[in-house]
């Protein structure tokens, strides 16, 4: 892998001068994404923060050939686009080289709406790389909830209210369900810990076939929190294993990381507004059914390390 | 009926002709979702693309939607796109309809017409393709199999013709045209790719060199904007499909142009109708010619845009005219083709009577006698004066 000395001496293909806010997790995310490979990427971006915060006619953020088509379809956007490489490399009409091709996607336009066009492109195993920046909401459109919606959190649409406290349902396990479709790579990443998502981002974009990574993106706006905390609070996702660091590679998963010492899950939850309300003495036990529910994904994935899933 | 191909003409249905002239295209990209009625071009397509027939990459999408998107990401990318859908899948299309005109991709697609849910129905009628006529695609509209098999090569070189760059939608009727077999002359492959020529991308993705963004966000100050240029060039089209038709007919001996008209230039009474009806209507006529009653028909061809001048100019002389509508706009003021020739009409010093009939929804059948009953209503309309109904549903 490259050294941070390498990576920060390439090229921006993402510049700056974008309109995503101040300590919002998807641009660091994209740069270290696009530094991953030394081919020429294509990408596209379902409508969300990142599209609507890179591009404003008549300007982008992109140094690549990017496309923006709709919400729901980024994977079958990016499915067309690699096909007609394919297309036209054999015919040669293109230069006979190497390309990336490169989706990125809320989780709401992964988990929820876009899930179908996902799980189609993972199916016929075109040639590309999913990107899912996960904030845990759709947080464009002000802050929504999603199904990657933490249990409790309280977003526009699912409040704190005076009798339901916030969002009431588990969130999916999107990278469970992908690694379900037998793709060469699946990962999930946090951007505070670029070594560990560089080194995922070069082996999915390495790999032929399907690959897929789901990234921790922090959001001040939508978490209440502050700006220059969010990659502090990246990385306690991480340590109170509530965001774990794995991979699964041609079937077989390996925790990439593992805390030294696991952080109680109140940590992350306590600096973050959204889940101000749960720490109300009779919300008490969400916070208890969370951490049950972590400790036990946390040893299934452990019980899991270096074995073929 | 037994099929006997007689000499220098192929038996095949609408479906085969279809998928046979995209054989013929070779188009880079195929993304396409099986739907009844147009299901056997997506089938037999995929056997030219498995018997390496065609080297179109053919991408077996989980959707309709996730076609169109596929195809406009492979169009974006430089590649030469074609794809097929019916009814629901079409409607399932609608968003994406949008984006690959405003983006101003060249893609090609049949459209077997089929009627839309709710009740279900497999059936033909037109209101799939009526639902996307705003959509900023060109639709030809054709009678036969024949006029699908030509319409598809000219609709290739009317959407990528560089003053208009829109995707265009060959339309015909399911199963009456789709599954009908039909004695048609075909083309050579080297008079196909003779005649579409080779495809040259505008601003494609794949050239990495030199790097563009599409689908930027567009706000007050430059939406407009996009959408007056989108306006421009599909009111461009209408001039490319007449010198698209005339080098076709040149070429091939069939011209097409903008709309058929039929026993129309001394016609008291004439009817407007698309696609399959129109061959029922006029054996309509015929019968009605020979009791001295001066029918006609007129048969659009290219229904977007819209030549409202041209189709004004060939009905300002006709006394009464039924505007027959294979769908409905539930406006409670008739069908799509009704007010779309009623409101062309509107110029005339002179106006005609033009009355609005539905007729044919989800399959119910059209015969001779229900022409036949419309054209009296037409010279009832003409002797008297008076529309008595202006919107009726028939057939019922
Ligand atoms: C079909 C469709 N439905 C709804 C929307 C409105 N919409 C745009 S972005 C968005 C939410 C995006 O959420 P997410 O994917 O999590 O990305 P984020 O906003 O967090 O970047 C919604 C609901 C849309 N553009 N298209």
């Amino acid at each position: 892998m490259a050294t941070l000395k390498e990576l920060s001496a390439k090229k921006e293909l993402f510049t700056g001068g974008h309109r995503l806010c101040s300590g919002c997790g998807i641009p660091p995310i994209v740069r270290l994404i696009l530094r991953s490979t030394d081919s020429p990427i294509v990408a596209t971006t379902a409508t969300g923060c990142l599209e609507v915060g890179s591009t404003i006619y008549p300007y982008t953020a992109w140094r690549i050939p990017w496309i923006h088509s709709a919400f729901e379809n980024a994977a079958a956007t990016i499915s067309g686009v690699e096909t007609a490489y394919r297309a036209l490399r054999k015919r040669g009409r293109i230069p006979d080289r190497d390309m990336k091709f490169i989706a990125f996607g809320g989780d709401g336009g992964t988990y929820d709406i876009g899930i179908q066009a996902l799980s189609g492109a993972l199916e016929r195993g075109h040639d590309f790389l999913y990107v899912c920046y996960d904030n845990g909401g759709y947080m464009n459109t002000g802050i929504q909830r999603s199904s990657a919606t933490p249990m409790a959190a309280a977003t526009t649409t699912s409040p704190a209210g005076d009798v339901i406290p916030g969002k009431q349902n588990w969130r999916k396990d999107l990278t469970k369900i992908v690694v379900a479709h037998d793709i060469p790579y699946a990962a999930q990443a946090s951007p505070h810990n670029w070594a560990d998502l560089s080194k995922k981002a070069e082996k999915a974009l390495k790999v032929k076939g399907a690959a897929f990574m789901n990234v921790m993106s922090p959001c001040p706006l939508g978490w209440y929190t502050k700006p220059e905390d969010s990659m502090k609070l990246a990385k306690l996702s991480v340590d109170t294993c509530y965001w774990p660091l794995y991979e699964v590679e041609n079937g077989v998963l390996r925790v990439t990381y593992k805390p030294k010492e696991k952080r109680p899950f109140e940590e992350w939850l306590k600096p973050q507004g959204r889940f101000k309300h749960v720490f109300k003495p009779e919300n008490a036990h969400l916070i208890e059914e969370s951490q049950k529910r972590i400790d036990l994904e946390w040893q299934r994935l452990l019980d899991l390390d270096g074995k073929r899933v | 009926m037994a099929i006997t191909a007689i000499k220098g003409k192929t038996a095949l249905t609408g479906n085969s002709a279809i998928a046979y002239g995209m054989k013929q295209i070779n188009p880079d990209v195929c993304a396409a979702y099986p739907i009844t009625p147009s299901t056997q071009i997506a089938e037999e397509f995929s056997s030219y693309v498995a018997d390496g027939a065609v080297q179109t990459e053919y991408v077996t999408v989980e959707s309709e939607h996730s076609a169109m998107s596929a195809c406009i990401g492979a169009s974006a990318a430089g590649a030469r796109v074609m794809t097929a859908t019916s009814s629901q899948g079409l409607a399932l299309m609608w968003e994406m309809l949008y984006v690959a005109s405003g983006m101003r991709l060249p893609i090609v697609m049949t459209n077997v017409n089929r009627a839309l849910s709710a009740p279900i129905n497999i059936h033909c009628d037109h209101s799939d393709s009526m639902g996307a006529r705003d959509a900023g695609w060109i639709q030809l509209y054709s009678e036969t199999v024949q006029e699908g098999y030509d319409n598809l090569f000219q609709a290739m070189r009317i959407a990528e013709d560089l003053r208009v760059r829109i995707p265009a939608m060959v339309c015909f009727d399911g199963f009456i045209t789709s599954h009908a077999i039909e004695n048609i002359e075909l083309l050579s492959d080297e008079e196909v790719q003779g005649f579409v020529g080779e495809f040259k991308a505008v601003n494609p993705l794949l050239d990495v060199e030199r790097p563009v963004t599409y689908g930027a966000l567009s706000l007050q100050d430059t939406y407009m904007e996009f959408k007056y240029q989108q306006s421009q060039a599909i009111s461009r089209a209408k001039e490319v499909v007449i010198e698209v038709g005339k080098e076709f007919g040149k070429r091939f001996g069939r011209e097409y142009g903008l709309f058929e008209t039929y026993k129309l230039d001394d016609a008291d009474v004439a009817v407007v109708i698309l696609n399959s009806a129109a061959g029922t209507t006029k054996v309509a006529i015929d019968e009605l010619r020979g009791k001295g009653i001066k029918a006609g028909l007129l048969r659009p061809r290219l229904y977007r845009p819209f030549p409202a001048v041209e189709l004004s100019n060939a009905l300002k002389h006709v006394k009464a005219i039924a505007c027959l509508d294979r769908a409905d706009s539930m406006s409670g003021f008739g069908g799509p083709l009704f007010n779309d020739i009623r409101s062309a009409m509107y110029e005339l010093e002179a106006r005609p009577k033009i009355i609005s009939r539905i007729y044919g929804l989800g399959g119910r059948d059209y015969k001779v006698r229900d022409a036949i009953a419309v054209f009296d209503e037409l010279e009832n309309v003409k002797k008297t004066g008076v529309v008595d109904e202006l919107m009726k549903y028939i057939t019922i």
